[in-house]
């Protein structure tokens, strides 16, 4: 007859146990003091983010247990442990035992100040906490999250998300810091804040005020935070009561050997309630390794818990952080340190004795996994000290063989961003056979969705398959080079290559400063990645862009002020003819896009008659630039009988938020007032055309060397919308066209349903996108010729470096 | 015979840049290029004109801005996409100084 073997606690330690016990060898009786079974209580958060349901994370259903054999008593917390009699007693009465199972877990740690047992105040536990702050989501208003570590920043994002406005006060300094130091906590909170949530640190609560309910959190220093729901998540409390009760030996938790036996005979404990070598554990690693171990112990096995080095993550979408291992200062450690303010990437390794001890990782987290292996193996590092930080991309030395740069990524770097496939899983699928890139397409989903990673799939498949079986690489964006487009803009970000000379050097270019091909391109890839950091290098500029002015045949060029949504004034006007008539332009034109052209002016007068637009208030209007040209407009609602809506306004809206950013070419926009469309919105690369229920904003159409009309992106509601996706639009377009390809080409490359998922459908894209364009804003949304009119600024290069007329006149 | 004369200091040129010198015959462009040897050249494309001053420098190449023509800063020959040449003028540095030759700029038909 099979031993009697009773656990106390369904939660994903104990389910792991059951998992390795196989069935049989005992007769099991689980007890669980939720009225449910196992479920993943790691997934507790994206259920209250509203992204999964609840069924979906249940781990062990009811026919489970029975084709286990498992007897189930859910919903019955067991009250006691009779140790002399060998039964566990709960209200219905005693089960005996041969073998016992502490798997009671831990509790929120209730902060012990007043008023933390008022209705409207939860912890963060299992799902009827979930469900409680869910139904306080449904009701809206505001929550307080005490505790930003992992669990408290988890609800707050999930909450915020569930539309609460949501404050979350921390005792410590900074966010997380166990896992954290104070420069990836200081990005977290940003992070945090760009999302709408508020975060305070050094916040001492004193109370929860409220009289039927919670209603506020008040702090030491007197600041006062009104709450409709408070969730508590200072921490978790090994659930320690039975064993205390039981006169089994507890230190935080309760104490088990490595075997996982607690001090009395035949009772074992696992989870977050036992403490192993004086430490708890929360993660689920750890716990799942000490299921395995009490498995073989209860199997009369040798086994013994090693503790392992842990690691963490967030579960909040759009925030990516890594830590692990002791990362806090120290005599004998050093710290290697790179930071990137534009991206918001922080790394930092702290090494002791020549190994890898500490690592902190924030807002790009490729490579965690190799820094990760280095620490856990202990390897010594001193021979790759210089570069380490950079990660497995930058290990290899000065290369000439095409596919080094593929190499050298590591197993983990992320090839297809759509998709998330890693160098490894692609590498996998070519040797188990997926010998072509439909192939690799099939099996991995890598360069399936967007396909702008086809080239290094391409040269995956290459390195992976050796030379012979190597398909074409795709054709370089010009003789200086064999990468192409999305090659280069790829690595540009994977190496963090920020001069064209690096670009040059690391992608093996086979001139020394590139071509009039290259070079623009370079620029541009460089500006748009590396926004606040990239040097704009002018004589990597075509001539237009150089000048801020358009060539024309004869080597004058045109100028043209901007006119927002083609509104001008009177004063404006008698300002351009005043400067046309003082620099003799012999051409006024009114040019398709809603302002004027003076033709004809002369290289070395670009700086005074910009000064004297300047002064009247005109600025560039970048019609010489891969950038924003025009937002075009009919007069709308304003003036118009069958306007719907203030077209105009929405126009010149649209272009102080967008003007001045640089593109891979040009872009032209145009908002109509209503379907009879005046503006012709409809073949623009943006085009918004307003109807009575909102905005039909469209874009990818073309009226130049070919026609085309615009695809649909959305309707919307309001102007913010429009000019949030706008500026997401416009940014996808910047970060992964190739350069010269106007959007209507990018569009038809990438796929309308893959820019609709970005741009619209997936939300945290589209504020990713909106929040990056905006950094890129803050250094190019400005007058060029601010700078370049001043007299005292003016480089003396717009007039010829010497006169030799007069002299040979003599 | 060369006589040369002092027309600027090689900084007053961006490397990778040109500048435009004023001459009876026309404008010359000066170039620099990025291992800071300088040419100089005439400054019209043989094909339309364009100012060569004003295209992108690349090795010892030119491309016009106007189409694309790229010029030898060397020799003054088009590599590509049409044929032609362009007139070249003496010129060296000397001293961090850049000196033209203008005895060929005097003559009434250097080109």
């Amino acid at each position: 007859m099979a031993k009697k073997l009773v656990v106390i606690g369904a939660g994903m330690a104990s389910g792991r146990l059951l998992e390795e016990l196989e069935p049989g060898r005992f007769d099991i009786t689980l007890f669980g003091a939720e009225p449910r079974g196992n479920y993943n209580r790691i997934l507790l958060t994206p259920v209250l983010a509203g992204e999964r349901e609840f069924e979906e994370i249940v781990t062990h259903d009811d026919a489970w247990y029975r084709r286990r054999g498992i007897a189930t008593r859910f919903g019955e917390p067991v009250l006691r442990i009779d140790r002399r009699q060998k039964r566990v007693i709960t209200a219905r009465g005693a089960t005996p035992y041969d073998k016992l199972v502490i798997a009671t877990g831990s509790a929120s740690f209730f902060i012990p100040v007043q008023g933390n047992d008022l209705p409207g105040v939860v912890g963060f536990r299992d799902l009827d906490d979930v469900e409680q702050m869910r139904a306080a989501a449904r009701a809206g208003g505001r929550a307080v999250v005490i505790g930003g570590g992992l669990l408290g920043l988890e609800a707050a994002a999930a909450l915020h998300r569930q539309g609460m406005e949501v404050t979350v006060l921390h005792l410590m300094e900074h966010l997380m810091e166990r896992q954290l130091d104070p420069a990836a906590g200081y990005l977290l909170q940003k992070e945090f804040e760009g999302r709408g949530i508020r975060v305070v640190c050094k916040a001492h609560t004193t109370a929860i005020l409220g009289k039927e309910r919670a209603e506020a959190v008040l702090l030491e220093d007197g600041a006062l935070f009104p709450a409709d729901l408070v969730v508590m998540a200072a921490g978790i409390r090994p659930e320690t009561r039975l064993a205390t009760e039981a006169g089994i030996r507890v230190e935080r938790g309760i104490w088990v050997d490595d075997a996982m036996r607690t001090s009395a005979e035949d009772i074992h404990a696992l989870g977050e309630c036992a403490e192993h070598a004086g430490v708890v554990y929360g993660l689920v690693a750890p716990l799942f390794d000490m299921a395995e171990v009490l498995a073989k112990t209860l199997r009369g096995e040798e086994a013994a818990f090693v503790p392992p080095v842990v690691s963490t993550r967030l579960k909040v979408s759009g925030v990516d952080l890594f830590s692990a291992g002791d990362f806090s200062e120290g005599a004998g450690r050093e710290e290697i340190v790179f930071r990137d303010p534009a991206r918001g990437i922080y790394r930092r390794l702290v090494v002791e004795d020549a190994r890898i001890s500490g690592i902190v990782m924030y807002g790009e987290t490729a490579d965690s996994g190799w820094f990760f292996d280095k620490l856990k193996s202990g390897e010594d590092i001193s021979a790759i000290r210089e570069r380490l930080i950079f990660g497995p991309a930058f290990q290899g030395s000065g290369e000439t063989d095409p596919l080094a740069s593929v190499r050298a990524l590591s197993a983990e770097a992320e090839i297809c961003g759509c998709n998330g496939v890693c160098k490894g899983e692609i590498v996998e699928a070519i040797r188990a056979g997926a010998g072509d890139l439909a192939a690799v397409r099939e099996r991995t989903g890598a360069s399936a969705s967007c396909g702008s990673c086809t080239g290094l799939v391409e040269r995956l498949l290459a390195a992976t398959l050796g030379t012979e079986a190597a398909p074409p690489a795709p054709a370089g964006i010009c003789p200086c080079t064999d990468h192409g487009h999305q090659d280069i803009r790829r690595l540009i970000r994977a190496r963090a290559l920020k001069s064209i000379p690096a670009v040059m050097q690391e992608m093996g270019w086979k001139t020394s400063c590139g071509c009039h091909i290259c070079r623009p391109a370079l620029n541009y890839y460089l500006l748009c990645e590396w926004p606040l950091e990239y040097a704009d290098d002018a004589q990597s500029r075509l001539v237009n862009e150089r000048n801020h002015a358009n060539i024309q045949k004869d080597g004058t060029y045109s100028v043209v002020p901007r006119m927002w949504g083609g509104i001008t004034t009177p004063a404006e006007l008698r300002a351009i003819a005043d400067a046309a008539e003082k620099y003799d332009v012999p051409t006024v034109h009114i040019t398709g896009g809603q302002r004027i052209d003076l033709l004809g002016v002369k290289k070395e007068d670009l700086p005074a008659i910009w000064a004297d637009l300047n002064a009247a208030g005109l600025v560039s209007g970048h019609a010489y630039a891969k950038g924003l040209r025009t937002v075009k407009t009919c007069v709308g609602s304003e003036h118009c009988r069958f306007g719907t809506r203030d077209s105009t306004g929405l126009g010149i809206r649209l272009e102080k938020v967008l003007w001045g950013s640089w593109t891979p070419h040009k872009v032209k926009m145009a908002v109509s007032g209503c379907p009879r469309n005046c503006a012709e919105a409809t073949c623009k690369d943006l085009g918004v055309v307003c109807v009575e229920s909102g905005y039909q904003v469209s874009v990818a159409g073309a009226a130049g060397m070919e026609v085309k009309q615009t695809e649909p992106l959305a309707t919307v509601e309001t102007e913010e919308e429009v000019i949030e996706l706008a500026c997401a639009f416009l940014q996808l377009y910047r970060e992964s066209a190739d350069y010269l390809d106007r959007p209507y080409k990018w569009v038809a490359k990438v796929g309308m349903d893959w820019v609709i998922e970005r741009v619209v459908t997936d939300r945290e894209s589209r504020a990713a996108l909106v929040r990056r364009f905006e950094i890129s804003q803050s250094v190019h949304r400005r007058d060029p010729w601010a700078e370049l009119a001043r007299p005292e600024s003016r480089p003396r290069s717009w007039s010829p470096l010497a006169d030799l007329t007069t002299e040979a006149a003599e | 015979m060369s006589s040369w004369i002092d027309i600027a200091a090689l900084e007053d040129i961006p490397p990778r840049g040109a500048r435009v010198i004023r001459t009876p015959q026309g404008c010359v462009a000066v170039f620099r290029t990025g291992d800071d040897r300088v040419f100089a050249l005439e400054d019209r494309c043989p094909h339309r004109n364009g100012p060569l001053s004003e295209g992108i420098v690349h090795g010892t190449s030119v491309t016009c801005p106007l189409h694309n023509w790229v010029i030898s800063l060397e020799t003054g020959q088009v590599g590509g996409p049409g044929e032609g040449t362009v007139e070249t003028y003496g010129i060296r540095v000397e001293n961090g100084r850049i000196l033209l030759d203008e005895a060929r700029l005097r003559r009434p038909d250097a080109a």
